[in-house]
């Protein structure tokens, strides 16, 4: 089977292609609740209608993919981007938002929700790459006390939901005597959540680097932390940076979690906002489409640092 | 009355697990003298002179260099590596720094100088290594000879009293070899004390004042070149001569 499937390259792609397309034919059939029904055929069985309404769908989308192939690479990109868009748009309009709400509610939705967000993310990232950097150095320890603290803490906060930590951190705390407010408790949480996250990252980068450079750095006389500040960790930031990338994106939405010890971020007024009027889904989407505007900002942001950390590799 | 020798090593055992790496080794080098180490593969060579400059630690047995007992001492071991350079056989260049600024490093940060002397001391040795027009290049755009001479130069820029070579020309391509002798044999003819790991028969015979032969962790013989490379004394020493001349 492998072998029929393997040996003939034109064979396999007509084989993948049709394969694709009976899948998003079934798909569409199974989404589909509403075909499309002209009066002429209202009398036959509902499923050959979804069918036919599929296969005209499917071929559609086929033709639209073939169109797109004929552009130049950027185009491509561009267009794909903007067909997805399009169609996430269209599918917030069929809510019947009301447009006037939104208008109403975003400014706070900004300066409250959007500050408080960027405010709680900004913290925990600068001190989850601070334990990150710390935890990296401790887990590659010979020391075992230093080395057992590490893997604890990261097997701790790595094991335990987000949720949980910030539960536990904002509740449990006040039980030994130490009353911690609702935005320190989540900082808190994020960061220690996320510092044990990036050490592995950290220590994984730091770990690709070989040892020739830290023996180099050594046999010039340079002390172990001037090695890994000066030589070592220039280099592990190239791999350390698209990962981190990635966590500080997902911290950025993890910061919602917070919302449920009462902190007035976005996804808090996103939820009560819309309580009195009864404009929940309004709020939703406007709150999503800000975190999404945001993790953008932090993507462009990650490529341009990768640019920078990427020179000495360019020829 | 001789000079005090720069290097000593008496009596040195070292063990990675049950693997004996080095026995027994003992050895002095006096200060302008230079020393080639040979043997085959696995046999301590690179053991050897990395535990001279503390890149790895020894169980057992006493080395000093510039009057210095090696331990494991941080603070000892980074006064024994300001006195010592080494040049690895993998160049071991920072990449993510320009040349001028691989050189420069060091004398700034471990030295203390100022940016403007470092950068005077390395344009000099950068210079001398036939190299100062890539100054400002990253390493990857060197050859492998290049690069190798940058090395040096690095290591020169610390101003040491000896210089150690780990097989400094076995990752170069055939016609970048002689680049590196070069630079290595005008470094000897000043005065430099070396220990070069290397199996460069001809580069011995030129610049050696004395030849020492290994085979599994022991000095088996140690003898001027032209004794050493016409009469060898020891069985393993006259096997691996000939299977050199193949």
């Amino acid at each position: 089977m492998m072998r029929y499937l393997l040996a003939d390259p034109a064979r396999l792609r007509r084989i993948g292609l049709g394969f694709g397309f009976v899948i998003l034919v079934a798909v569409l059939t199974l989404v589909n609740q509403k075909p499309w029904t002209p009066e002429a055929l209202s009398g036959l069985n509902p499923w050959v209608l979804r069918l036919g309404t599929a296969l005209v769908l499917a071929l559609l989308v086929m033709a639209n993919i073939r169109a797109l192939g004929l552009l130049p690479r950027a185009a491509q990109v561009w267009g794909v981007w903007i067909e997805l868009f399009l169609l996430l748009m269209a599918f917030f309009w069929s809510f019947d938002l009301s447009f006037s709400f939104i208008a109403r509610k975003i400014g706070f939705l900004i300066t409250q929700g959007v500050a408080m967000t960027l405010y709680i993310s900004a913290l925990s990232i600068l001190i989850a790459t601070v334990i990150a950097l710390v935890g990296a150095v401790a887990k590659m320890s010979k020391n075992g006390v230093i080395y057992g603290l590490a893997s604890f803490y990261t097997s701790l906060f790595r094991g335990l939901p987000l949720l949980m930590q910030i539960y536990i951190i904002y509740l449990g705390l006040p039980q030994v005597g130490y009353v911690i407010g609702a935005v320190p408790a989540g900082v808190l949480a994020l960061s220690l959540c996320y510092g044990a996250y990036m050490t592995e990252i950290f220590r994984a980068g730091i770990e690709s680097i070989p040892r020739g450079q830290s023996e180099g750095a050594t046999a010039l006389g340079l002390a172990p932390a001037q090695s890994m500040v000066l030589v070592i960790l220039p280099q592990a930031m190239r791999i350390i940076i698209p990962p981190t990338g990635n966590q500080f994106i997902a911290m950025l939405k993890d910061s919602s979690l917070v919302s449920v010890v009462g902190v007035w971020e976005l996804m808090y007024l996103a939820r009560t906002q819309g309580q009195t009027e009864f404009r929940h889904i309004e709020m939703l989407i406007t709150a999503s489409m800000i975190y999404w505007l945001l993790s953008i900002g932090l993507e462009y942001a990650q490529s341009r640092i990768e640019a920078r950390f990427g020179r000495s590799n360019a020829r | 009355m001789p000079a005090e020798p720069l290097v000593t090593l008496s009596g040195v055992h070292k063990s990675f697990g049950a693997f004996k790496a080095l026995s027994d080794i003992t050895l002095s080098v006096a200060p302008g003298e230079k020393v080639v180490v040979c043997g085959p593969s696995g046999s301590g060579k690179s053991t050897m002179i990395r535990c001279i400059n503390g890149l790895e630690p020894y169980q057992q047995g006493k080395i000093t260099v510039a009057g210095r007992y090696l331990t494991e001492e941080e603070e000892v071991g980074s006064a024994v590596r300001q006195e010592v350079g080494m040049v690895f056989q993998s160049f071991n260049l920072f990449p993510h720094l320009t040349i001028l600024e691989n050189c420069i490093l060091a004398p700034q940060w471990v030295q203390g100088k100022s940016r403007d002397e470092a950068v005077e001391t390395a344009r000099r040795y950068l210079k001398r290594v036939d190299i100062l027009e890539q100054a400002d290049k990253y390493p990857i755009q060197l050859s492998g000879g290049q690069q190798q001479r940058v090395a040096i130069a690095r290591a020169l820029c610390m101003a040491p009293r000896l210089m150690l070579f780990d097989e400094p020309t076995s990752a170069l391509d055939p016609e970048m070899v002689k680049e590196v002798l070069d630079v290595m044999t005008d470094l000897a003819r000043e005065g430099m004390t070396m220990i070069c790991v290397t199996h460069e028969m001809g580069f011995a015979q030129a610049v050696a004042d004395r030849v020492i032969f290994m085979d599994r962790g022991r000095i088996v013989e140690q003898a001027p070149p032209r004794a050493f490379f016409t009469a060898p004394q020891s069985a393993r020493a006259q096997e691996f001569l000939a299977q050199l001349l193949h």
